[in-house]
């Protein structure tokens, strides 16, 4: 083996990661034993979060500003956004955190970093899959049957967690190195939510210029949800192509700069 | 130079950069947004040279040496000499600046014990973690586990998340799992000193078998006794460049004899002021005749306990006792201050320092203070404060002739008594 000075940018030492895959395995594990620690509380939290978002949501924007919601019940409609949207900014804030949270264990021994924001975000599969199985009696309230567009969903959803893993990347590594970071980010998912149609239909904006609201990738990740799960008819196709682009440049810009900066992590943490 | 080389270090530096701004440790992404704006509003009147260099200095600086396959060597030097770094470097922890490290086989790294362990997690569920952070696989934490388990002596609490352990159980079991490990080379930074006395000689009779079977292992360590227990060859390091190097003995006494004392260890122990105490320890130290803090002496020289004490209230009569012990906690030489003048001391209030010259008298081992301050009545003996068991500090060998035959030191007192030799 050998410790070289930092090398060329582009080389991102990737097959370093596969000795130690199962310690990505034993990081997801720890994750979820500390979050399930008090089981009934993690699990309930886990349902009762995104239900609570939705129930104010709906009192909100579905009585009050009364924003259309494509023809679907406003809680629903809501609730099918949130799954993702919930999915990627608790990954976000978890990932973000990862590194700087784990200093001890950076700055002593060597494993591949990257494996710390991943696990953050990869742990979040269960908080989403427990949201998941509410939908189901949701969907059985209100009456919509599941169609093959279902099987679209596997990729939706890997698109939601490239998102947050993306994203995790560059803000974790960032982290290391500017602190305030932390103050920054519940900020930025904030107002990332905003941005983003949760609440609201992308139906909202002109066709002409709904594509450009796919620079935001989880635009393209919800309005993928809503048109797996509820068969929305609003021509997103554009959109959540320009998403999963935007994804890709993201994920593939976070992973240089991650590992470029990895091998000094240990002297600034 | 040989070819068979299990490690090879070729001109390693490492470059740090200190002081980055004055205060704080870390930047803040503000003050990047702050400067950006700046820089743009004075970009016209913008001056070369504006942006100053951050101060930088080299932790190590063009180090070349090979470490033979199967051979322990031991890394001395004062804090800061860059021995730490470059364990982080041989560890991936960090990358040299410039040059390589070449390493062969399998490694792991003992840098310290327990990182890795979560508290709200059982021992049981933490050995498996701490396994796979320090790099073991599951099938080998499974087929070990009981091994860990009893070396660590805590059984009994295995399913008790382990922020209720106390500290000397979570050190035991965290060194437990890092011993257990099988590389081809291991690191391993000054973690000997964990656990009460019993378990530290457990842990150096754990890095002996380690050492003997052949692996090839780097200790970086202040305890002298252990790295010379432990290595065959050392490295002497100051200031990030190799002052001397050969086998351990010639190693420890060249660290010995030219080493910065204040670099080193210091032994001594200070108490928070009491007022309710009318004779009160306020501190204990290891000095040299120099008067500097250490914490290793060779066995040929004096050293010196400095005691500081505050009388407070002095109506009665007392007196100060001090009790070198043994690593068995066996007093081996006591003490007392009114032997010198074969009287008892008047004490008015106040603040007094002793300096206790002991002369090169004790056998190379470990030993620790016990200092009591004492009120002397008509029938009995009261104490008013005491530190037990404080200062540890070790005596070591610094190449005396019966090391060089290869013989141990044995007995409880070093005097080289007189050998007159005639013939018939």
């Amino acid at each position: 083996m050998m410790v070289l000075p930092p090398g060329k940018w582009w080389n991102l030492r990737l097959a370093d990661l596969w000795p130690y895959r199962e310690l990505l395995y034993f990081f997801i594990w720890r994750e979820l034993k500390v979050r399930y620690k008090q089981t009934v509380l993690g699990v309930f939290w886990a349902i009762l979060q995104p239900l609570l978002i939705m129930v104010v949501f709906s009192v909100i924007f579905g009585n009050f500003a009364k924003l259309p919601s494509d023809g679907f019940p406003y809680p629903i409609f809501a609730y099918v956004g949130l799954l993702p949207w919930q999915l990627f900014a608790r990954a976000l804030s978890d990932a973000s955190q990862s590194l700087v949270s784990n200093q001890h264990m950076v700055s002593k021994i060597y494993f591949p970093r990257i494996f710390l924001p991943t696990s953050s975000v990869l742990a979040g599969l269960v908080d989403f899959s427990i949201a998941f199985v509410i939908l189901f009696g949701m969907m059985a309230v209100y009456g919509i049957a599941p169609t093959w567009r279902w099987l679209a969903l596997p990729l939706l959803i890997l698109a939601a967690l490239l998102s947050a893993i993306a994203v995790g990347l560059w803000l974790s590594a960032i982290n290391v190195k500017y602190r305030d970071i932390k103050y920054i980010t519940p900020f930025l998912v904030q107002m990332w939510l905003y941005a983003t149609p949760v609440a609201y239909s992308s139906a909202l904006f002109p066709e002409k210029y709904r594509p450009l609201l796919g620079l935001n990738p989880m635009a393209g990740v919800v309005d993928g949800f809503r048109w797996a799960l509820l068969g929305q008819e609003v021509n997103s196709s554009p959109l959540i192509l320009v998403s999963l682009v935007t994804i890709a440049v993201l994920l593939i810009g976070g992973l240089i700069y991650f590992q470029n900066t990895e091998q000094t992590f240990a002297d600034v943490i | 130079m040989e070819d068979k080389y299990a490690i090879r270090i070729h001109n390693v530096s490492k470059k740090y950069k200190v002081g980055l701004q004055k205060g704080r440790r870390y930047r803040m992404f503000r003050d990047v947004l702050l400067d950006t704006a700046k820089a743009a509003w004075n970009f016209r009147r913008r001056k070369a040279g504006a942006n100053e260099d951050p101060e930088t200095f080299w932790a190590l600086k063009d180090l070349t040496f090979d470490v033979a396959p199967g051979d322990s060597l031991g890394i001395v030097g004062n804090n800061g000499a860059g021995k730490s770094t470059l364990l982080k470097i041989l560890s991936r922890v960090t990358v040299p600046t410039t040059g390589y490290a070449h390493l062969r086989g399998r490694v792991s790294s003992l840098l310290e014990v327990g990182t890795g362990f979560h508290p709200e997690l059982t021992g049981r569920e933490n050995i498996y973690l701490n396994g796979a952070v320090l790099g073991m696989r599951k099938r080998e934490i499974v087929s070990k586990f009981d091994e860990i388990v009893e070396f660590s002596e805590v059984e009994k609490f295995l399913d008790t998340p382990v922020k209720f352990y106390s500290s000397g159980m979570r050190v035991r079991l965290a060194f437990s799992v890092a011993a257990h490990l099988e590389p081809e080379i291991l690191l391993v930074d000054e973690v000997l000193a964990v656990g009460d006395v019993a378990f530290q000689k457990k842990s150096i009779n754990r890095m002996e078998k380690v050492t003997k079977e052949g692996r090839t292992v780097i200790f970086v360590s202040h305890n002298m006794a252990a790295i010379r227990s432990l290595c065959k060859t050392g490295v002497y390091l100051d200031k990030g460049k190799i002052i001397y190097m050969g086998d351990v003995d010639g190693t420890v006494k060249a660290y010995l004899d030219t080493g910065n004392p204040q670099g080193q260890h210091q032994s001594r122990v200070e108490f928070e002021p009491n007022e309710a105490i009318p004779f009160q320890i306020l501190s204990v130290a290891i000095m040299n005749t120099q008067g500097e803090l250490v914490s290793s002496i060779s066995h040929e020289r004096e050293f010196v306990i400095q005691v500081k004490v505050s009388v407070r209230r002095w109506n009665e009569r007392g007196y100060i006792a001090l009790d070198i012990l043994d690593e068995n906690m066996n007093t081996v030489l006591s003490s007392y201050d009114f032997e010198a003048e074969n009287s008892f001391v008047d004490y008015q209030p106040g603040t007094y320092t002793f300096l206790v010259t002991v002369p090169p008298l004790l056998v190379p081992g470990e030993y620790r203070l016990s200092v009591r301050s004492v009120r002397k009545g008509k029938k009995r003996e009261t104490p008013w404060d005491s530190a037990q068991e404080v200062c540890p500090f070790e005596i070591v060998d610094g190449g005396s002739a019966r090391i060089q035959a290869g013989l141990k030191w044995s007995g409880w007192i070093a005097r080289p008594l007189k050998w007159e030799r005639s013939t018939e």
